[in-house]
């Protein structure tokens, strides 16, 4: 088994449909929007009592998080479920990898157990990529989180909050506050806004947090919240961890908030109808006010019941996609 | 044992020869060169059509013995550099244990003897275990045949500790070889500090981790007089860094990675492991910057940086993976690009990876004298050749040129007049 260089369209099948989902970087606005209709048509449905849908019948999705993580595991496991799918959770951290067992091999030992989908959370940037280029390719992988690289399905959730709440993408001024470097929902989200046609997407960061050369992912950067901020539709804060203080990054938490807390008095820089997001969890008092999250102009807990519409979409569309290149190649 | 080279072009940049002639070797050494029919009773290697040149002296090799013979062996990696025409290499201190003791570096040199395709020269650790802490036996590693002291890129516990390394190597006339890396401010990363770092997630390390680090190692190297030579560089800054201590008289010298002259930081897109190297990939700006450096001189040797490794090693996600690249036996085609490009002349290159790197390691190597030791690569600079784990002699086929077609290979190499490499075999 040797690395190969290149990667061309790994996420994609042939025909160009999506077989794993790794990173927004790369895909279409047709694809994107097509994750989004789908997706609306799985929101329509949760309205109705019974909430499952066949799609996937008979396959199993396991849960791999090598990270801690709750609220994606959780609405991840309910989307698999509604799709009728047989779900493992499996937290690595707890079990083989302290036992020695590289990546690798736990992988391998769960492709043998015939898993048709891993959706898959670790801390090095690239693993999702790794597992679907070198080790699973005929499983399906999706992306719930890798290192600082992308969390695309956050940045998809985060879309159809937008498209529902503002109806389109074009005319939009996006700002993205906070902790940019270590972010991987905040790299996904430029992916996606840039590619669905956003024409004024903001980064409002100290430089100790902004990530070299971000400029070149087609955004502007802004210290100060005030011209950040000006006439934006919409206003995503990040959440702040609080290792940041111990590592030089920030001299406290009380300065961060007094400069970039999204505050009732910051707000007042955006349009009067720009709406608040957050990919949760919230530091109240650190990153956003109570008063803001709390506020009618929050969609922060829209975003989440979106979250396993959008899961349901990405899932059902990959599993497809993974079916039809392995027919193809036959592999089934 | 009597050989005669002929009809070859000899290209001893040593000597300021580039020109079509033969050569006669008898008892290990060079004897002759030119015409000479009255000698019949030598074995003849006909070099019509290829390139007649000392063998080259590679100043970068991590062997992988004692203790990582997953990766290889002496012997695997010896007779790796034999086939592409490398007959000296000086081994970095990388081994497990590291070279802090005169038996290591022994150890070392008896196994490469007993391999015998190669002189293989130790670097010894400059502080015990590379921590940083306390002084090596730089006397005894010196007697037992270290060309030099190196901490590679571990850190110094502080900068007293690093000025007291410098003093005492100067005590023995010790060259101490630098991988100037300022870990605070590399701080963990893996690549470098660019867009590319910043679209995939990976930590990067500043280029100020190298030329910060570069400029106090060159006020300590001014300040206790020490014989300093400062391996791979990787930034167009560092270059002119070591120009202007050469420039002031500094007893300094500094060698390339052949990668960086030829690779940028795009080379890890889709997150490709096998480009993950120390120091890291950088721009093109740097990649010029180092070639100019190479050009003018300051840069006085081109070396492999060979780090071969198991699969395993880069079957992990990027950061997780181990960094280095399985480099003896794609330097010389690499090289050969740089004269294909223009960057360099042919006689040029030669000389940086034969008098270039003896010169800095001090070794009465690199140079086809009459009396020299027959020390020989004889390659044809036009041969294709596919990377493949088929035609890669060593053990790692830890590559990012894998399946990619070259140009130029190694058809004979000579150890003292002995064929230890021969294509036709």
């Amino acid at each position: 088994m040797e690395p190969i260089a290149e990667s061309p369209q790994l996420q994609l099948t042939e025909q160009g449909q999506l077989r794993h989902f790794l990173t927004i970087e790369g895909l279409s606005k047709s694809l994107l929007t097509e994750i989004l209709d789908t997706a609306d048509s799985f929101v329509s449905m949760e309205q109705q009592s019974v909430k499952k849908v066949p799609l996937l019948r008979g396959r199993t999705v396991v849960n791999l998080f090598f990270e801690a993580s709750t609220r994606t595991r959780t609405t991840f496991e309910l989307a698999a479920k509604r799709l009728s799918a047989d779900v493992i959770n499996l937290n690595i951290s707890t079990s083989a990898t302290t036992k020695g067992e590289t990546l690798l091999d736990t992988l391998k030992n769960l492709e043998a157990m015939a898993s048709d989908m891993f959706v898959v959370r670790h801390a090095n940037s690239g693993a999702a990529h790794f597992i679907a280029e070198q080790v699973t390719p005929n499983v399906a992988i999706i992306n719930a989180g890798d290192g600082r690289h992308a969390h695309p399905t956050q940045a998809m959730l985060d879309m159809l909050t937008i498209r529902r709440h503002k109806g389109g993408f074009e005319n939009l001024s996006v700002a993205i506050i906070g902790d940019i470097l270590h972010s991987r929902v905040a790299r996904s989200q430029i992916h996606a806004l840039k590619i669905l046609g956003v024409p004024d997407i903001r980064v409002i960061t100290p430089n100790t947090l902004r990530p070299y050369d971000i400029e070149s992912m087609g955004v502007k950067v802004y210290n100060q919240m005030s011209k950040g901020l000006a006439d934006t539709d919409v206003v995503i804060a990040l959440r702040l961890q609080n290792e940041r203080m111990q590592s030089a990054m920030l001299p406290s938490q009380h300065e961060f908030y007094s400069r970039y807390g999204l505050s009732c008095e910051k707000l007042k820089y955006a349009k009067p109808d720009a709406i608040i997001m957050h990919p949760g969890p919230i530091n109240r008092g650190v990153e956003i006010d109570s008063d803001v999250a709390d506020s009618d102009r929050s969609v922060i807990l829209n975003q989440v019941s979106y979250g396993i519409a959008v899961r349901m979409a990405v899932m059902s569309m990959a599993m497809s996609g993974q079916t039809t290149q392995n027919n193809a190649e036959g592999n089934l | 044992m009597k050989l005669c080279i002929r009809g070859g072009r000899l290209i001893d940049p040593a000597n300021q020869v580039d020109t079509i002639t033969d050569i006669h070797i008898s008892d290990g050494k060079v004897r002759h060169i030119g015409n000479d029919s009255s000698d019949t009773s030598a074995h003849i290697i006909n070099a019509e059509g290829l390139i007649v040149c000392p063998g080259f002296v590679d100043l970068s090799v991590s062997l992988p013995e004692p203790g990582k013979q997953q990766k290889g062996s002496i012997f695997s990696e010896t007779r790796a550099a034999a086939a592409n025409g490398i007959t000296s290499l000086c081994c970095q201190p990388d081994t497990a244990p590291v070279v802090d003791s005169a038996s290591v570096a022994t150890l070392i040199q008896d196994l490469a003897l007993q391999s015998g395709f190669c002189n293989v020269w130790p670097i010894g650790a400059l502080t015990k275990g590379l921590l940083g802490t306390q002084l090596s036996e730089m006397g005894a590693l010196k007697d037992a045949g270290c060309i030099g002291m190196s901490n590679l890129r571990a850190p110094f516990e502080n900068s007293r500790v690093l000025l007291r390394c410098l003093e005492y190597a100067a005590s023995y006339n010790v060259t101490v070889f630098f991988n100037a890396v300022e870990h605070a401010l590399a701080n963990d990363g893996c690549v470098h500090e660019g867009s590319f770092a910043t679209r995939l997630g990976l930590k990067g390390i500043p280029e100020t981790a190298e030329t910060v680090a570069l400029t106090r190692d060159l006020l300590l190297i001014e300040q206790t007089g020490v014989r300093a030579h400062f391996g791979q560089l990787s930034c167009a800054r560092s270059v002119e860094l070591i120009a202007d201590a050469q420039a002031k008289g500094l007893p300094v010298t500094a060698d390339v990675c052949i990668h960086h002259l030829l690779a940028t930081d795009d080379s890890i897109q889709g997150f490709n492991s096998l480009s993950h190297i120390q120091p890291p990939l950088r721009t093109e700006t740097d990649r010029q910057g180092l070639i100019k450096g190479v050009q003018a001189g300051v840069i006085n040797a081109i070396c492999s940086h060979h780090q071969p490794h198991e699969m395993a090693a880069k079957m992990a996600p990027f950061e997780a993976t181990e960094p280095g690249i399985s480099s003896l036996d794609t330097l010389l085609s690499q090289g050969l690009q740089l004269v294909k490009d223009k960057t360099l002349e042919l006689p040029q290159l030669i000389a940086l990876l034969t008098t270039g790197p003896a010169q800095v390691a001090q070794l009465n190597a690199g140079s086809l004298s009459v009396g020299a030791m027959a020390d020989m690569c004889i390659f044809d600079p036009n041969e294709h050749w596919q990377v493949s784990p088929a035609t890669l002699k060593s053990n790692g086929h830890n590559t990012p040129l894998m399946g990619k077609s070259l140009q130029g290979r190694v058809r004979h190499t000579l150890l003292a007049g002995r064929q230890v490499f021969s294509a036709s075999e």
